[in-house]
C-alpha cells in the first residue's frame, strides 16, 4: 500500500473506523459501518464522503470562458459567476475524456473538478488544447481538499456551522464563506441525488473541517459514508461513473447524457463533428439502466443476452439497491436490442433485466442541472 | 479482531464446523469472513439430501463487493439449509456463528475433523 497516494483526511478515517482500500491509486475509505447502512443514512439523513482524491484545475485569463466552450460539450458562455455546470469533455470522436464540473468565479476565472483517475490525463489534454488561447491553467489538486455532505439533513447541518445564507444558493451554484471558521467553496451539488453541499477547502485544514462536520451532524443522525455507498447512491440517481456508462468508447449521446450536449451552443466543440453525425444516424449503442427483481448482484463485465441467446452488450455498473431491495445496474447494448428483452446468466440461471428509466427512486434533487 | 469460538473447528477457507452432540455437524462462515465480505447480500444453498465430499463448493455467498465460493470441510449429506438466510442474508454479518449458520449435514462416516483447525490455527491464517 506505499505506492498509494493519501487525502489529508486518511488518518481520519482510519481513527474512525474506515476500511481503507486502494481506490484508483488512492488509499480510501470504501465504508465505516456497512456500505448498504451509510446508503440508507444519506437518503434519511446525511453522509459525510471524504472525495479530496478529486482533481482541481484552474482555467483563468482573457480567453478562460470561450476555450471551456470549446473543449467542453455543455455551454459554458451561458454560465454566470456562482454558476456550477456538468459537461463531458470529449475526444474529436465524440469519445469521452473525462465528465467534470465547471465552476465560474468571474468571466475570466473559472474552476474544474476532475475525477482522481484521470488528472494526469486530463491535465495533458486540456493544456495540449489550450495552445492558442491566452488562459493559464493551473493544477491545483494537491491544494484542495473536498468534502461531501448531502443528504436531506445536509443543509441544516452545515448552516449550523456557517454565517453564509446557504438558502440563496441554489442547486447547482456555489459562494464562498466559512464553514466552522474554515473558508470553503460551497458547491450545492453532489453525486448521490440528494439536497447537499461539496466543500472545497485548503487540505491543511480538513481534518478540522471534517470533525466539526461530524461534531454538528451528530445529532441530526449523521454518518461517515464511504466510495461504497458513493457508488451505490449515484447507481440509484441513475449519475454516470466514468469508465462504466461514459468512456473513451462511450459517447454522451450513446450514455444517454445528450442534454448535455450543446450542438448549436456556437462553439465548435472538441468532438462536435461526430457527435452531430451519430446524433443523425443514432447511436449504434446505448446505455440502459435495469432492474431485476432479484437480489444476485449483476456485475460489471457480465454479457447481455437477446432472447434468441445472442450476446448484445455488456454489463458496465451494477450493485444492490438497498432502497428496492433488489439488485439494479447499467449495461451498454447494440441500439437495436436496447428496447428488446434482455437477459444476463447468473450461476446457470436466466436473469431477466428490466429497463429503468432512472432515477430509480425519487430523488430530492433533480438530475437536470 | 475478528471473534473465533474455542468449541468449533475452521477450514481455511474461512468456514466453521460444529460437531453436535446428535453427530450431525452444522456448518456457517466465520466472523473473519462476514467482516471481509462486509455487506452480505444474497447466500445460495444447496438443496437437501445433497451430496458433498469435503472441499466441495455447496454454495455462494454474495456482497455488494464480490461473490465468493463456499467449500464443504467435511463430506456428508445435506440435511437442511438455514431458511432465514434467503430473506435476511445480513444475519450472516450479525451472527456468523449462530442465526447465520447455514447447513445441516449428515457427516459421511465419523466426521474428518483432523483436517480442519483449531481456534488457536485458524487464529493463525487469519493474522
Amino acid at each position: 500500500m506505499s505506492e498509494l497516494q493519501r487525502t489529508p483526511l486518511r488518518d481520519f478515517h482510519a481513527a474512525h473506523g474506515g476500511r481503507l482500500v486502494d481506490f484508483a491509486g488512492w488509499e480510501m475509505p470504501v465504508q465505516y459501518r456497512g456500505i448498504l447502512d451509510e446508503h440508507r443514512a444519506v437518503r434519511r439523513t446525511a453522509g459525510l464522503f471524504d472525495v479530496s482524491h478529486m482533481g482541481e484545475v484552474d482555467v483563468q485569463g482573457p480567453d478562460a470562458g470561450r476555450f471551456l466552450n470549446q473543449l467542453v460539450t455543455n455551454d459554458v458562455a451561458k454560465m454566470h459567476p456562482g454558476r456550477v455546470v456538468y459537461s463531458p469533455m470529449c475526444y474529436p470522436d465524440g469519445g469521452v475524456v473525462d465528465d467534470l464540473l465547471v465552476y465560474q468565479r468571474s468571466p475570466e476565472d473559472f474552476f474544474l473538478c476532475i475525477n482522481a483517475g484521470n488528472i494526469a490525463k486530463d491535465l495533458a489534454w486540456i493544456r495540449e488544447r489550450a495552445a492558442g488561447f491566452n488562459v493559464k491553467i493551473t493544477d491545483r489538486s494537491s491544494d484542495y481538499a473536498l468534502l461531501a455532505i448531502q443528504g436531506p439533513k445536509a443543509a441544516v447541518i452545515v448552516q449550523s456551522l456557517t454565517g453564509a445564507k446557504l438558502g440563496l444558493i441554489k442547486y447547482y451554484h456555489f459562494g464562498e464563506g466559512t464553514v466552522a471558521g474554515i473558508h470553503c467553496l460551497i458547491s450545492r451539488t453532489g453525486y448521490t441525488g440528494e439536497d447537499g453541499f461539496e466543500l472545497y477547502h485548503a487540505a491543511s485544514d480538513a481534518p478540522a473541517l471534517a470533525e466539526a462536520l461530524l461534531a454538528a451532524g451528530a445529532a441530526h443522525g449523521l454518518e461517515l459514508t464511504g466510495l461504497g455507498a458513493r457508488d451505490s447512491l449515484r447507481l440509484e440517481a441513475g449519475y454516470p461513473l466514468y469508465g462504466h456508462e461514459i468512456s473513451a468508447e462511450i459517447s454522451p449521446l450513446a450514455a444517454g447524457l445528450g442534454w448535455t450536449v450543446k450542438l448549436d451552443k456556437g462553439a465548435d466543440f472538441v468532438g462536435r463533428e461526430a457527435l452531430v453525425r451519430e446524433k443523425a444516424a443514432g447511436p449504434a449503442r446505448r446505455v440502459i439502466f435495469f432492474r431485476t427483481g432479484d437480489r444476485r448482484i449483476v456485475r460489471a463485465g457480465a454479457t447481455v443476452l437477446a432472447p434468441d441467446g445472442s450476446a448484445v452488450g455488456t454489463v458496465v455498473s451494477g450493485t444492490l439497491s438497498p432502497l428496492l431491495n433488489e439488485s439494479i445496474g447499467s449495461a451498454l447494448v447494440t441500439a437495436a436490442a436496447a428496447a428488446g428483452p434482455l437477459a444476463v446468466e447468473i450461476r446457470g440461471d436466466l436473469l431477466a433485466l428490466a429497463p429503468v428509466k432512472p432515477p430509480f427512486v425519487p430523488l430530492k434533487q433533480g438530475g437536470v442541472a | 479482531m475478528s471473534n473465533i469460538p474455542s468449541d468449533l473447528r475452521y477450514a481455511k477457507s474461512h468456514e466453521w464446523l460444529k460437531v453436535e452432540a446428535d453427530g450431525t455437524a452444522t456448518v456457517g462462515i466465520t466472523d473473519y469472513a462476514q467482516n471481509s465480505l462486509g455487506d452480505i447480500t444474497y447466500v445460495q444453498l444447496p438443496k437437501p439430501g445433497a451430496v458433498l465430499k469435503a472441499g466441495d463448493v455447496f454454495g455462494v455467498v454474495e456482497s455488494v463487493k464480490a461473490a465468493s465460493d463456499l467449500y464443504a470441510p467435511v463430506a456428508g449429506t445435506v440435511l437442511s439449509v438455514n431458511p432465514a438466510l434467503q430473506g435476511a442474508p445480513e444475519t450472516v454479518n450479525r451472527e456468523p456463528y449462530t442465526g447465520g449458520w447455514m447447513l445441516k449435514l449428515k457427516p459421511a462416516g465419523a466426521p474428518a475433523t483432523d483436517a480442519l483447525l483449531d481456534a488457536a490455527g485458524y487464529g493463525k491464517v487469519t493474522g
